[in-house]
């Protein structure tokens, strides 16, 4: 299924984005700057070579595009990953600690306030957090784009605020699963035939339920990755955190086609790769798959 | 047990229980399980909540302007006020009354989000329509298009389409529901292809009715539930899109009052400490996407068993 889905995300997204080219036509100069006065097709099949070797062209800045969208990646990377290494485990835990109490207060406040949080624009819980943390107790700053060179800790201290934001919106999701995952676990014969061997409480949880519970929620994880990267260009352009999302906000103001559709197409692998290592991980959890695909 | 309007199970046709095939054959059978719906609705507390915070919304957005001041007129010696008894929620750096603002701030994103979400449902019912009934090939192409559709996140595919169309309010409407529109045609499939294994569709292909007939008068009446849960669902992910891309600068474009493009001209002036003409707005979308979602919570949980 990846490698269906990679043969056709290329194309797909080399079209979308020389989509654009044809509506432009009226900018004749910078068009021909550009070479998109040659046909569609032409046009493509040289990208999308020249791509695979390595070089991205020119931004219309005339800075190379693979340096524009480099350091934004790597920053970017960085930021989502704070924002996952705190949502997985708090959105599982939350979504475990719901289905263990199913239709108490605890579950409907975190199932309810799970999903108002997810349904929140990024923005405005950017906005909240700010206003609180950062001007209310002045105990962060306000932008995320930390000063070169600042170490872990502080790197830390300014990414904080902006990851709190994509976390917010994740939780519901992920939580939602894990707690579907785990209520399904809970019912089934296996666990009631573990409950009944007599073994204790907490090795039923983690052996019979979590290890089965989890499995719908990492493939769920694997696609808000997908989502994650939109949040990130609402938040970067917020807090003026220099990544990906607004390098590709920016260029999508200047009509920076150039640095676009190469940062579109390198989110989409990233998006890929993330599908990839879910699948994997999947396995790695689920003998069952994993002896099917040996057989 | 089956209620009235829900697909029976199979085999329960014979034993005389309501069937999804006599709603469509008996009108008062359909309105007395609308009926029953709309009563499940009414007594749910969500849903109660959803409505009073969407009412008052949709009040401002018809009658705001002829209760607030004109949100257009700046005054920039009077920027940047604090919230006042003449200015409640402030001004902003043009000097605009922030309160007004946000009042009728209310109308743009109450006219996108929901056209946008009914040409979504429109477009994704009738996909899902087509590619749960015949399935096979036409379904293999139309699911593939759909998943490269689905591939790269939906931000993202809004600032390239804002790219190759230029930002407007047309563009944010086309945008949300074309994206939105593969996600609801994928719920209406599954649904589909539960209910063309049933007999009354087997009965009107024997009674020799053409296609269109068999999917949009027969199969679609009883699809109907999903649908309507899919769509308010939808609605609050339209508005929450629609706020981020005028917060980027590719949806509603200024002067027009909207929440996104307030908080986008202002949230540079935060760390000055001013923080009012962000804060409002803001809250503003908060209340208006949870009184949404109160609404969808209400729904799915009077229309899905």
């Amino acid at each position: 299924m990846v490698f269906l889905a990679a043969q056709v995300l290329p194309g797909d997204v080399g079209r979308r984005v020389l989509g654009p080219f044809a509506d432009q036509a009226s900018v004749d100069a910078l068009n021909k700057q550009l070479g998109t006065d040659r046909p569609l097709i032409t046009q493509y099949w040289d990208w999308i070579s020249s791509f695979v070797t390595g070089d991205l062209g020119e931004s219309i800045r005339n800075r190379p595009v693979s340096d524009v969208l480099f350091d934004p990646m790597v920053s970017s990377g960085k930021l989502a990953l704070l924002a996952f290494v705190i949502v997985v485990p708090l959105a599982i835990a939350g979504g475990v600690v719901a289905a263990m109490n199913e239709g108490s207060f605890r579950d409907r406040l975190i199932s309810v306030g799970g999903l108002s949080a997810t349904a929140i624009p990024e923005f405005v819980w950017a906005v909240f957090f700010i206003l609180i943390f950062a001007l209310g107790l002045g105990l962060f700053p306000t932008t995320a784009q930390f000063p070169d060179g600042s170490s872990v800790f502080t790197q830390l201290k300014y990414l904080l605020l902006p990851s709190l934001c994509l976390v917010c919106v994740l939780f519901g999701y992920i939580a939602r699963m894990a707690r579907a995952g785990t209520i399904e676990a809970l019912d089934a014969d296996y666990t009631r035939t573990a409950i009944l061997k007599g073994l204790p409480r907490r090795t039923v949880i983690r052996r019979h339920v979590l290890r089965n519970s989890l499995l719908p929620t990492i493939a769920v994880v694997a696609t808000q990755a997908g989502y994650l990267i939109g949040g990130l260009v609402i938040i970067e352009v917020i807090f003026n955190y220099n990544g990906i999302g607004q390098t590709l906000a920016r260029a999508a103001t200047q009509k920076d086609i150039p640095v676009l559709q190469s940062g579109v197409l390198l989110v989409g692998i990233v998006y890929l790769v993330a599908t990839l290592i879910a699948d994997i991980l999947y396995s790695v959890l689920n003998p069952r798959v994993r002896l099917g695909a040996a057989e | 047990m089956s209620l009235p309007g829900q697909p029976a199970p199979v085999g329960a046709t014979e034993i005389g229980t309501t069937s999804p095939a006599a709603v469509g054959a008996h009108p008062d059978e359909a309105r007395i399980a609308i009926k029953e719906r709309l009563a499940l609705l009414r007594r749910s507390k969500s849903f109660i909540a959803g409505s009073i915070i969407v009412g008052f919304w949709v009040l401002c957005a018809i009658f705001g302007e002829l209760v607030v001041k004109d949100p257009l007129i700046s005054d920039p010696i009077n920027d940047l006020i604090a919230p006042s008894a003449d200015h409640w929620f402030g001004t902003d750096k043009l000097g605009r009354d922030v309160f007004a603002r946000v009042i009728t701030g209310a109308r743009e994103v109450l006219i996108v989000a929901p056209l946008a979400t009914i040409m979504a449902t429109v477009l994704g019912t009738a996909l899902g329509l087509v590619t749960g009934y015949f399935r096979g090939g036409v379904d293999d192409v139309l699911s593939r298009m759909i998943e490269a559709l689905l591939a790269l996140p939906v931000i993202i595919m809004g600032l390239l389409i804002a790219v190759a169309l230029g930002p407007s309010k047309t563009t944010l409407i086309i945008t949300i529901g074309l994206l939105f529109a593969p996600i609801i045609s994928r719920t209406v499939r599954a649904a589909v292809l539960t209910e063309r294994e049933l007999e009354y569709v087997a009965a009107a292909r024997l009674r020799n009715e053409r296609t269109p007939y068999v999917l949009f008068g027969e199969i679609l009446p009883n699809v109907t539930a999903p649908i309507v849960v899919e769509f308010t669902v939808r609605l609050g992910y339209s508005i929450f899109v629609a706020a981020g891309l005028s917060f980027l600068g590719f949806g509603i474009q200024p002067p027009t009052p909207d929440w996104g493009v307030q908080v986008a001209e202002h949230y540079g002036v935060i760390s000055g400490g001013f923080w009012w003409p962000v804060l409002f707005p803001s809250l503003a979308i908060a209340t208006l996407v949870i009184g949404v979602n109160l609404i969808a919570d209400g729904v799915a949980s009077a229309f899905e068993r």
